[in-house]
Formats: structure tokens, C-alpha cells, sequence
């Protein structure tokens, strides 16, 4: 495969390096070092540069309404959209728009008027209620949160956490069990307005990512009618499979943005720092920490791009997508744990975006899936489907 | 920590806000009825954290006042939590912060 960018994908990945050099990047300069949006006026203004730049809401399809832009030119973007200091979770502080994990395409057309439409309008905000306090990782068996049917809809009890917006959000999906004995095939998805009565935002969870933060919610007798059920019943866990395997590209692709920025800091660091009387970049520790930088990067961008082409193919990609994910995110924290320390002090300051990316980079080796998950997934493919 | 900050206040003198530390975290002003009237952060950019903070917040609301602080690091998620619990509790935000609210502050419904 040939990931060269062909000279149109450059005409974009030079419009967004631009974008980011010329619009983000000065004004975070201004920010709060741990900040993760913008103020109102900013983002609107810079919202409407991005919709007359003919990229807003990049992954929306096109019959939705996005801008037809191809998954392995997007991945392309999104390493771009990512390289600066919020970059890693709010690329662009949200300015492309788009929905993430929560994008319902599935809709039905009553569904698509009340929730899809609005959304990549920009007017509704969605969360993406998936992981629970028995666990995340595997929600066939972890989800408990109970659907059970009555009065033409269905009563929700149970809880979850770790869930991003949901504080801020209109609606949510949310997956719970409709039926005990069919493991994933017993899971439903089912839209939630925010309003509903017995849906409760309960705590703000605090982590490592202290730019923002995630939720522990509570569904307490949440009744919701059977038009709230989103694609069939008991056939939710395809919804969650089909969003997580998706979003790993554009996952790793932000790890892969910030490990280029990390990666392009130390450089010129190394060449204008000098101590012992030489510059850093003579000395070979120093080469051979940039030089595995390097490598991470090349390595990370090589699987993204092959998962994306599958996807944009048409091929199963669950496997690249797993493997893209596992390794953009472990090298990405391997790229800015060495960049700080070529930095040395410095590195450790809020004066710089390192050490957020340090943090934030961590919580990639969990998020959507942890390491061990993308590896367990991988040895299925290689070792047969029926080891579990 | 606590979910609501239980510490008692102090008095918002300048020599009592001198001894902070110059660490970053976040903080609650009330007034001479135990009102809180605003609750802010002192960030990244702070030069002296919540010292230089509660100095400027000194200046600009004058005496009279009372002040507690919890050093956090995760000041920004604080920070909202406890508007949000502020507002959970009191139906409003803080005087203060209700003349310049913050964007898109989410809602709590705690415990």
C-alpha cells in the first residue's frame, strides 16, 4: 500500500496544518494550560472558517450531509487536527464538529428529525453510554443496567461511568440488557433525552485527564418508549461493536498528531540546547531517543493508514483497527515520555503542552479498549475464533 | 476529598493570603454571612497560584470577605464540579460567577 498523500490530500493536510498553526495555536497560547474549550465567540468564528473551508463535520457521511472526504484522507487530517496542546481529546477544540462514538446513523427517519439531524447541525449534544462500574472492556457481560419491558416502552435501572458530556448533553445512547440469558445478544440500545425523569448525572469522576472530566450517571425507574430503541432489540451490542471498532482510527490518529508535535519540540530543542559545551543533538543518547521517536511514528502512521484503507476498501478491518490502536497509543506515550526528557526540567512544566500530553497519553493505553483487549483481539484473528 | 469542601474560612486578609501556598487549586469566597459569593481556580498561568489569585480577588471584591482553598491539580474539573454542585444545591450559581458564567456548564443531580 502507498500512503503518500496524493497532491489533493496535501492541498488538505497543508489547509489544516495552517488551521491549527495559525488559529489554535495562538490562541491557546492565551488559555489555561489544562483548558479544553474555547471561549463562545471564538468557537463560533472559528467553526464558520471551518465550514467555509468545506470541512465541517469531516466524518459525517455524505448522505448526511458531510463534506465526502474519504476515511484515509480524514485519518490524514485528524493526525493534523491534533498537534497542539488540547489536541489529543479536543482536536481543534471541536471546530470540525462531528459526533464521535455517539453518531446514530442507524436512526430510524423519526429518530434521524429528533436526534441525527440536529446533532450534526450542532444543536443537540450526544454521550456515549456504554461502560459500567463492573467494567468496560467486555460489555456482552459486564452491561447489568436491566431494560424491562413495560407499558409499550421500556424501564431503565442501573448505572454507568467513566461517561464523557453526558452532564452537558441533550440525549444519550445507552446500552442495558433486555435479556438476562442471551449474553450480547440479549443488549439493547436505547436513546435517552437528558430530561427524562429518573435519568441522574450523579458525580463528575476526576482522572488523570484533568482538562475535563467524565460522569457516573444513574437510570432510576428511566421509563423510555419503544421509539427510543435505536436499530432492533437485542441488537445493541453490533451498535457498540461497529462504533468502537470504528473510532480506533481516528483514536489513534490523534496519538499519532501529538506524538509528530512532541517529537517535533525535541528536535529543535535538541539543536539549540547545549550542555558540556555541545548541543544536545551531537550526542548520541540524544540521536538515538529521536531516532526512536521516529520510528514510534512511522510505525504508528504505517498501521493507521493500512487500517484506514481497509475501511475505505470496504474489507474487514477489526484486526488494523485493533492494531492501530494498540500501537499509536503505547508508541505515542513512549514519543512524549522520551521528548520530556530531552527536555529536562522544562519538560515537566505546565509552561509546556508535554506534560498534559503526558498525562492524557496514559489514559490512551485504557480508553476505547485497553492494550490487552487490541492484543486479545488480534491473537483471535491470528490464532482462530474460537480461542477466547 | 470531599465532595463539598468543609473546611472552615478564614478571614480574606492580605497577611492570611500571603501564607498560602503558591500552589494551584481552587477556592471558595463568602461573605460576612457565610454566603459564597464566587468560586474560582488559580490555573497554570497563575504566577503564584492561589496566592496571587486570592490577592486579585482581594482587590476586586474588597473587605469583608472570607476565603477557604483546596490545593488540586485537577483545579479545571473542580472547578465545575463545584459550580455544578453550587448550583445543584442553591438552584443558582455564586453572584460572582452568575455575572459571568462559564460555557456549556454541564448539570449535576448528586446524592
Amino acid at each position: 500500500m502507498d500512503f503518500e498523500p496524493s497532491s489533493e490530500q496535501q492541498m488538505l493536510i497543508d489547509m489544516v496544518r495552517r488551521f491549527v498553526r495559525t488559529e489554535i495555536i495562538p490562541l491557546e497560547a492565551k488559555l489555561d494550560p489544562d483548558a479544553s474549550e474555547l471561549a463562545p465567540e471564538d468557537y463560533a468564528r472559528l467553526v464558520q472558517k471551518t465550514k467555509a473551508m468545506g470541512l465541517y463535520g469531516i466524518d459525517i457521511p455524505v448522505e448526511f450531509g458531510g463534506p465526502d472526504i474519504d476515511i484515509v484522507t480524514r485519518t490524514l487530517l485528524a493526525i493534523e487536527m491534533s498537534q497542539h496542546r488540547a489536541g489529543l481529546y479536543v482536536p481543534c477544540y471541536g471546530a470540525f464538529g462531528g459526533a464521535g462514538l455517539a453518531q446514530i446513523f442507524e436512526a430510524n427517519d423519526d429518530q434521524k428529525e429528533r436526534y441525527l439531524y440536529p446533532t450534526l447541525r450542532g444543536e443537540k449534544k450526544p454521550f456515549f453510554g456504554l461502560t459500567e462500574p463492573s467494567g468496560g472492556s467486555d460489555p456482552a457481560r459486564a452491561i447489568k443496567t436491566r431494560a424491562e419491558r413495560k407499558e409499550q416502552g421500556w424501564v431503565l435501572n442501573g448505572s454507568k461511568i467513566f461517561i464523557s458530556g453526558a452532564d452537558r448533553a441533550q440525549y444519550g445512547i445507552v446500552f442495558a440488557r433486555t435479556d438476562a440469558a442471551k449474553g450480547r445478544g440479549g443488549i439493547t440500545c436505547f436513546i435517552v433525552d437528558s430530561d427524562t425523569p429518573g435519568f441522574h448525572v450523579r458525580r463528575v469522576v476526576h482522572t488523570l485527564r484533568s482538562s475535563s472530566y467524565a460522569t457516573e450517571l444513574e437510570f432510576k425507574d428511566c421509563w423510555v418508549s419503544d421509539a427510543q430503541v435505536l436499530g432492533t432489540v437485542n441488537g445493541g451490542f453490533a451498535v457498540a461493536n461497529d462504533r468502537l471498532t470504528r473510532q480506533r482510527i481516528p483514536y489513534a490518529a490523534a496519538c499519532i498528531g501529538v506524538a509528530i508535535a512532541a517529537h517535533e519540540m525535541a528536535v529543535e530543542w535538541s539543536k539549540l540546547r547545549e550542555t558540556f559545551g555541545t548541543r544536545l543533538s551531537d550526542r548520541q543518547a540524544i540521536q538515538w531517543m529521536l531516532v526512536d521517536n521516529e520510528i514510534d511514528i512511522r510505525t504508528a502512521r504505517y498501521f493507521t493508514l493500512e487500517a484506514a484503507e481497509r475501511a475505505r476498501r470496504g474489507i474487514p478491518f477489526r484486526t488494523e483497527a485493533a492494531l492501530c490502536k494498540l500501537i499509536a497509543s503505547e508508541s505515542g506515550g513512549r514519543v512524549v515520555d522520551r521528548s520530556m526528557q530531552i527536555h529536562g526540567g522544562m519538560g515537566m512544566t505546565k509552561d509546556l503542552p508535554l506534560e498534559r500530553w503526558y498525562r492524557e497519553m496514559r489514559i490512551r493505553r485504557i480508553g476505547e479498549g485497553p492494550s490487552e483487549v487490541q492484543r486479545m483481539l488480534v491473537a483471535r484473528e491470528i490464532l482462530g475464533a474460537s480461542v477466547r | 476529598m470531599e465532595l463539598r469542601p468543609s473546611k472552615p474560612f478564614t478571614d480574606m486578609t492580605e497577611a492570611a493570603i500571603k501564607k498560602l501556598p503558591g500552589q494551584l487549586g481552587v477556592y471558595q469566597i463568602a461573605d460576612a454571612q457565610g454566603t459564597i459569593v464566587k468560586i474560582g481556580f488559580a490555573g497554570g498561568r497563575a504566577p503564584f497560584g492561589l496566592r496571587s489569585e486570592l490577592l486579585k480577588e482581594l482587590e476586586a471584591l474588597g473587605a469583608g470577605h472570607r476565603f477557604r482553598v483546596e490545593v488540586n491539580m485537577q483545579y479545571t474539573t473542580r472547578y465545575q464540579e463545584l459550580l455544578m454542585l453550587h448550583q445543584a444545591d442553591f438552584g443558582a450559581l455564586p453572584r460572582e460567577n452568575a455575572k459571568d458564567p462559564p460555557p456549556r456548564l454541564g448539570h449535576l443531580s448528586p446524592r
